[in-house]
C-alpha cells in the first residue's frame, strides 16, 4: 500500500486498487494513491508505463476494470461524468484546440453548462496564461507554445479544482517548455489547485512538483518526495 | 454483336453479364496496378450479385401471381439484408448492423407505406417491389456512406472528441460536426440524382415504363417521383442512422468508444 499519512478528509483524491486491463493486458495495474488538496504531484516513469492511462482514468475518460476514484471522500462512479470533469481539468499533449478563435476556445467549457463568459473573463484568463489581446486571434495562426496556453485558459475557464497535465510540454521547444512550467507553478499557486502532471523527465518533476509517483509497467513503484524519490533538491 | 450470336434470350443475358463483369474486372486490374487491391472484394461482389439478381428473379416471377400483401414480407427481407450490406460497410461501429436495420426500416419504410398510401405507388406487387426496393437500397446505400464517413471522421479527431468530453461537454455536442459531415456526404449522391435527372441519366425504370407503352411524359415525371422518394428515403435513413450511431460511440459514462485503436465490433 502506497498510502500517505494524509487524513482521507484532507485528501481531494484517492484512488484505490485502480486498474485498467485491455485485452488481458493490465495497463494500470492496482494503484491506490491519495493526494492531498493543493498537492503537485508529478507521474513519472518510462514510455509506455501506464502513465496516461492512470490520468486518464482520473477524470473518467477510460473506465477503470477494478478499483476506484474517491473525489473528496466520494466514489468518482456516483459522480455525472461532466461534473467530474468540469471538477478535474485535463490539459492534453496536444492542444487540441476547436477551429475558430481563441475566445471561443475558452468559451466552449463554460458553455457546456449554459454559462457564457463575458470578454473581460476572457481577457482575464488570457492575461493568466500570458496571451494579452489574443482573443480574436485565430488558432490556425498560433505557435506550439501558444496553443497550449489556450489549452490551459480553455481548462482553467471551467474553474477545476484540480489539474491534470499529460506531458504539456512534451511537443514544445526548450524554451516553451520553460514558459509552460513557469505558467503551472503561478496558476497552481494562485488558484490554490492540486496537480496531477505527466512527464517523462525527472528534472521536470523536479521543477515543478512537490512529490513525484513512479509508475513502472502499469504499478506504482513509488511514491514520495522529490528527495525521497528522485534523490534531488528541487531545483527552479 | 451479342444479338446475333446468340438466339436463347437466357443464354444472350448471360453472354452480356459475362461482357459486363468483365468490364469490371478490368477495373479492378487497373487499380491493382496503383496498388489498390479490390479483387477479392469485387469478385465475390460479381458472382454474389448475379447469384443473387438471379434467384431474386426466379422467386419474384412465382412470387408475381401471389396476393397483394406478400410484397410486405419481400421488402421486410429486402429491408434485412440491405442492413446488413450497410452493417459489413461500417463493421467497425459498434451495433451497426441494427442501427442499420432500425434506420433502413424507418426511413426507407416510411417513405415507402406514405407513399403507397398517397397513391404515388401502386399496391400491385409488380409495382411495389419494384420501387420499393429501389428505395431500400438507396437508402442502404446512403446509409453505409454516412456511417463509413462518421467513423472515418471520428476516427481522425480523436483527440478534438475527448478535448471536448474533457471539457465537461456531451458526447452528442462533441461529434456533432462529423455527424453533420456524415449526412452531407452521403446525401452529395442522391442530390445529384435528382439533379442530373434526364440531363446525364435516363434511368431504368423510365426506360421500362416506355419500352412497355407508357406514354413517355408520364413516364419521365413518374422518374421524378421515384427519384424524390429515393431522396427522402435516403436522408431519412440517414438522419436515423447518424442519430442512433452518435449513442453508441459513447459508453454510458460518456467514453469514446469508437477508437482506431478499439476492438472491431462483433
Amino acid at each position: 500500500m502506497h498510502f500517505t499519512s494524509m487524513a482521507a478528509s484532507a485528501s481531494i483524491l484517492r484512488t484505490e486498487h485502480l486498474t485498467r486491463a485491455v485485452d488481458g493486458r493490465r495497463i494500470v495495474d492496482d494503484i491506490s494513491i491519495e493526494v492531498p488538496r493543493g498537492d503537485v504531484l508529478a507521474i513519472v516513469g518510462p514510455s509506455g508505463a501506464g502513465k496516461s492511462s492512470f490520468l486518464r482514468l482520473l477524470n473518467r475518460l477510460d473506465e477503470p476494470t477494478g478499483g476506484t476514484s474517491y473525489v473528496d471522500g466520494r466514489d468518482y462512479r456516483e459522480i455525472p461524468p461532466r461534473v467530474l470533469r468540469r471538477r478535474l481539468g485535463m490539459v492534453m499533449q496536444t492542444p487540441f484546440l476547436f477551429p475558430g478563435t481563441v475566445a471561443e476556445n475558452i468559451r466552449f467549457g463554460p458553455r457546456q453548462h449554459g454559462e457564457t463568459l463575458d470578454d473581460e473573463a476572457i481577457a482575464l484568463l488570457l492575461e493568466q496564461v500570458a496571451l494579452p489581446g489574443f482573443a480574436t486571434r485565430n488558432v490556425a495562426n498560433l505557435s506550439g507554445g501558444e496553443a497550449q496556453r489556450v489549452a490551459f485558459a480553455r481548462c482553467l475557464a471551467n474553474s477545476p479544482e484540480v489539474l491534470l497535465l499529460d506531458e504539456p510540454t512534451s511537443a514544445l521547444d526548450d524554451v516553451a517548455k520553460r514558459e509552460i512550467e513557469a505558467l503551472v507553478r503561478k496558476i497552481v499557486e494562485a488558484r490554490r489547485l492540486t496537480c496531477l502532471i505527466v512527464t517523462h523527465d525527472s528534472a521536470q518533476a523536479a521543477r515543478v512538483a512537490q512529490r513525484v509517483m513512479v509508475i513502472e509497467s502499469g504499478k506504482l513503484s513509488r511514491i514520495g518526495s522529490l528527495q525521497e524519490v528522485l534523490g534531488a533538491e528541487r531545483t527552479v | 454483336m451479342l444479338n446475333g450470336l446468340f438466339k436463347s434470350q437466357l443464354i444472350l443475358g448471360l453472354a452480356q453479364a459475362g461482357v459486363a463483369a468483365l468490364a469490371a474486372i478490368a477495373v479492378m486490374l487497373l487499380a491493382r496496378r496503383r496498388h489498390i487491391h479490390l479483387e477479392r472484394e469485387t469478385l465475390v461482389a460479381l458472382v454474389r450479385g448475379l447469384a443473387q439478381i438471379t434467384i431474386v428473379g426466379s422467386i419474384l416471377v412465382l412470387m408475381l401471381r401471389g396476393p397483394r400483401w406478400t410484397s410486405v414480407f419481400i421488402l421486410a427481407a429486402m429491408t434485412v439484408a440491405a442492413a446488413a450490406t450497410s452493417a459489413r460497410r461500417a463493421k467497425r461501429i459498434p451495433g451497426a448492423f441494427r442501427v442499420s436495420l432500425y434506420a433502413i426500416a424507418a426511413g426507407a419504410g416510411s417513405v415507402i407505406a406514405l407513399m403507397t398510401f398517397a397513391g404515388a405507388i401502386d399496391t400491385a406487387i409488380t409495382a411495389l417491389v419494384p420501387v420499393g426496393s429501389m428505395l431500400i437500397a438507396n437508402a442502404m446505400n446512403t446509409n453505409g456512406l454516412a456511417l463509413d464517413r462518421f467513423r472515418s471522421d471520428v476516427h481522425a479527431h480523436v483527440g478534438h472528441v475527448e478535448a471536448a468530453l474533457a471539457l465537461g461537454a456531451a458526447p452528442e455536442e462533441t461529434v456533432a460536426p462529423y455527424v453533420q459531415a456524415a449526412y452531407q456526404a452521403s446525401l452529395i449522391p442522391a442530390i445529384d440524382n435528382l439533379r442530373s435527372l434526364g440531363i446525364v441519366w435516363i434511368p431504368g425504370l423510365m426506360a421500362g415504363m416506355v419500352l412497355s407503352g407508357s406514354p413517355p411524359l408520364y413516364a419521365a415525371v413518374y422518374q421524378f417521383v421515384v427519384i424524390a422518394m429515393i431522396f427522402a428515403a435516403s436522408g431519412l435513413t440517414c438522419l436515423i442512422s447518424t442519430t442512433l450511431i452518435r449513442e453508441r460511440a459513447f459508453s454510458p459514462a460518456e467514453q469514446l468508444l469508437l477508437r482506431p485503436d478499439a476492438a472491431p465490433a462483433r
